[in-house]
């Protein structure tokens, strides 16, 4: 069962980088607190500028990956692709809404509000219900070739969606501060705040690809959607 | 490529002519598009909003939530005796029959509209005088880019359980950005503005049909195929 064994062994290099990016959590939390300075203007309720960034990060990059296993999955029909997708797009899942947690919890304080129909704040909720849609649209097709290409095309059609939505949101006026790390200028951050963001960043794609790589190896076992009755699937092109 | 069209037209006026003997779901759609209306106008505290800063969205919400309903039963005419089968039996472009579904559902839609438009003139009170060659681009412009994506979402999720509530969740996202537009652009008109001031929305609503169109045709054949 070399189908098994590989999964196995991407589920326990999983759940080893989870068990790493946890620690580094831990260990972001510490540098964050302890090691960074406190904001002059926002003062504490800064601090969770450091989780909330890196995990929109995240969720982002589980987007785009998903587009781009989706069109591959259309292309080279590869069973392991349409896993990867569902993986990816299960573990933005979670991303996403701790981005959109988090993200009131620091606004309430600063903005004196949870929630503002504000450029990317409406972006990140609609980057949440186009991963809901996917996770929706997949639980409910029973046939694992039809499930793959019919997610494979919300996909793909998810990442074009994405420039109109950010098209769209930035017409409108915004409270949500501009970029200061990824800007044509050098980054305006101090170094022990930019210092503790990438590391952050880091962190949260350490567990990004450790909870892609558990979930794509418990796939690859057998488990959750590719389990009984997907077998007529998984043969198919590999 | 006039053979591609030829099947698009077939299959489009196959679409047409079985709403147009039986007319269940044009009524249906159409009752539910006056409803709509008639509910935003009691949902509406006259004294604090005006009823002239409220119609944009009026009219977009109801032309958004009738074109779900109307592109729910796109597809669903299909899963009747297997007859999507038999119309990928058919050696015919995938592309082209995408093209024939689009075109039927975009009839669909613009016959819901066509009767909406003029309700919500008389039901709102709207002055719509000298903007109506303009608001009737808006709804051409939006209502074609959301339609193309409506009708790969409506192919895929006949084949789901819960194929009515699956339908809006999967296409609302999409209709946002077309919707917007349309909401800014048709308030400008309303309200008399110059129409230099709507032109980027217009090019935006372009834009938005040429790239969706063009992807659904692309990905429509390897979505279809067995």
């Amino acid at each position: 069962m070399p189908e098994l064994l590989a999964g196995r062994r991407a589920a326990s290099r999983g759940l080893f980088l989870i068990a790493t990016g946890l620690a580094g959590l831990a260990g972001i939390y510490v540098l964050a607190l302890r090691f960074t300075p406190v904001e002059r203007f926002q003062g504490l309720p800064q601090k969770i500028f450091y989780v909330h960034v890196p995990a929109a990060w995240s969720a982002l990059l589980a987007f785009s990956l998903v587009g781009i296993a989706s069109a591959l999955y259309l292309w080279l029909r590869d069973p392991r692709l349409d896993l990867f997708a569902e993986s990816t797009a299960s573990a933005g899942l979670v991303f996403s809404v701790v981005m959109l947690t988090t993200g009131p919890l620091w606004g309430k304080p600063v903005w004196n509000t949870w929630w503002t129909w504000d450029a990317r704040l409406t972006f990140t909720l609609i980057l949440f219900f186009l991963f809901l849609g996917y996770r929706a649209l997949r639980s409910a097709l029973v046939d694992p070739l039809e499930r793959a290409r019919f997610s494979a095309v919300v996909g793909i059609l998810g990442l074009i969606l994405v420039p109109f939505v950010h098209l769209t949101v930035y017409l409108f006026r915004t409270l949500h501060p501009q970029p200061i790390v990824l800007k044509p200028s050098a980054p305006s951050l101090p170094w022990e705040m930019l210092r503790t963001l990438l590391a952050s960043v880091g962190v949260f794609t350490v567990l990004l690809v450790g909870f892609v790589m558990t979930r794509y190896g418990l796939g690859r076992m057998g488990v959750g959607e590719w389990g009984h009755g997907a077998g007529e699937g998984r043969d198919h092109g590999s | 490529m006039g053979e591609f069209f030829r099947v698009a037209l077939a299959v489009a006026g196959k679409d047409i002519r079985v709403e147009r003997r039986s007319r269940t779901g044009l009524v249906a759609a159409l009752s539910f598009a006056v409803l709509t209306l008639v509910i935003f106008n009691f949902a509406r505290d006259a004294a604090s909003l005006s009823r002239d800063a409220m119609a944009p969205s009026v009219l977009w919400i109801t032309f958004a939530f009738s074109g779900v309903v109307a592109l729910n039963r796109s597809f669903a005419l299909e899963r009747e005796n297997a007859a999507l089968d038999a119309l990928l039996m058919a050696p015919v472009s995938r592309a082209a029959l995408f093209l024939g579904k689009y075109l039927a559902n975009l009839a669909f839609v613009f016959a819901v509209e066509a009767v909406a438009l003029p309700l919500f003139v008389v039901f709102f009170g709207v002055d719509i005088g000298g903007a109506i060659g303009g608001v009737i681009l808006v709804t051409v412009l939006a209502t074609a880019g959301f339609v193309a994506v409506g009708t790969i979402f409506a192919a895929m999720t006949v084949r789901t359980r819960l194929a009515e509530l699956m339908l809006p969740l999967l296409l609302l996202p999409f209709m946002l950005p077309p919707v917007t537009w349309a909401v800014q652009a048709t308030a400008r008109l309303l309200s008399g503005r110059p129409a230099g001031e709507i032109a980027g929305w217009i090019r935006l609503l372009g834009l938005y049909d040429l790239v969706f169109l063009t992807a659904c045709l692309l990905v429509f054949p390897s979505l279809m195929d067995e």
